[in-house]
């Protein structure tokens, strides 16, 4: 396989990129923990580094500029003004790009989802916005493949299959004022994960943990190229991870790695 | 030098459950007649620029940072 170097983005407040980095490198990439200022000049010469020259973007977890403002939205702010351009080309080329959690966040505010009309548009057109039950909702949740086969970040997880993958956020609902909103993600195939309850119906809370419309969990833009999700797959890369890693679960591997496994396929040609 | 108010509320029709969330509390600590908690979010913006000018910067500021259009309503208030 060719070296297939990872950017893991972070500013300060980031706090998963630690996770993040070592999922892909489990999955045989080469992933490097960024900060923002290493790719916009910013830094000693030693460190500078060019969003071109990798083939991953991920953007991780945690609380990035202490959620001022709203979740994301000084980070994505801040991308866009300086590196705005590069990024837009870098999803146009096809390149994956992850967001997950505050990454997630990011992605919708910086208009790179749900990116109905263009790759990037100049104003988010979705929110992810407080939870119903205005708490912090941590704990395990099942994630069904509801994805037809666009998402690059899915392609081994068979339709319909049920993940357990940790959701820790308090601001997750996919809000948009677009009454035909998730009908546009249904009919474009962007809706990639759902929550569902442990017995495949339907999620009601705490299964679905903070309300988004139709369960969603996580999207991805037309091309399929940009996944947004609200759970955390790099924290369920192994059978530890597992909640039920003493009671029976028998895989070696954790439900999160197969997203880092699907992504990676794409540079096994 | 101008002061700008800029106020972010959510649109009508848009869940609060901060301030439903405060309005329980509230009620839970013996407040009666509560009909209604919104959380509203103020920022206080100083510009050296005259006044019309400082509004109109301050609505490129709601569009460009401190509101998301989606959910948000701003208003600015110049003092």
């Amino acid at each position: 396989m060719k070296d297939v170097k990872v950017c893991v983005l972070r500013i300060e407040g980031t706090n998963c990129e630690d996770e993040m980095a070592e999922a892909f490198n489990m999955v045989g990439a080469n992933a490097e923990k960024v900060h923002l200022k290493q790719l916009i000049g910013k830094a000693p010469e030693e460190l500078v580094r060019d969003l071109e020259d990798y083939d991953i973007l991920a953007l991780p977890g945690g609380f990035s500029a202490g959620d001022y403002v709203r979740a994301g939205a000084i980070f994505a702010a801040r991308i866009k003004a300086s590196l705005g351009p590069q990024l837009k080309r870098f999803v146009e080329e096809g390149k994956p790009v992850l967001g997950v959690c505050n990454g997630f966040q990011i992605l919708v505010e910086l208009g790179l989802l749900p990116a109905f009309e263009m790759t990037m548009t100049p104003e988010p057109d979705a929110a992810l916005y407080t939870n119903d039950s205005a708490r912090f909702e941590c704990r395990p949740t099942l994630l069904r493949n509801d994805n037809k086969g666009k998402c690059i970040f899915t392609k081994d997880v068979a339709p319909k299959e049920v993940l357990m993958i940790p959701s820790a956020h308090g601001e997750g609902k996919l809000m948009s004022m677009d009454p035909d909103f998730v009908q546009k993600l249904e009919d474009n195939d962007q809706i990639v994960f759902r929550y569902v309850g442990p017995d495949g119906l339907p999620a009601e809370y705490p299964w679905n943990p903070n309300g988004s419309p139709s369960d969603i969990a996580g999207i991805c833009n037309p091309a399929g190229n940009v996944m947004g999700m609200m759970p955390h797959p790099e924290r369920v890369m192994t059978r530890f991870t597992h909640p039920d890693w003493t009671r029976g679960y028998t895989s070696q591997d954790g439900d999160g790695k197969v997203i880092f496994t699907s992504v990676m396929k794409q540079f096994l040609k | 030098m101008a002061v700008i108010e800029i106020r972010i509320e959510l649109k009508k029709g848009v869940a609060d459950p901060e301030g439903m969330n405060t309005k329980k509390t509230l009620e839970s600590l013996g407040f009666e007649g509560i009909e209604n908690v919104r959380t509203i979010k103020m920022f206080e913006v100083t510009l050296d620029m005259p006044a019309d000018k400082a509004k109109e910067t301050g609505e490129e500021m709601c569009k460009k940072l401190l509101a998301n259009p989606v959910i948000q309503n701003f208003s600015i208030n110049v003092r």
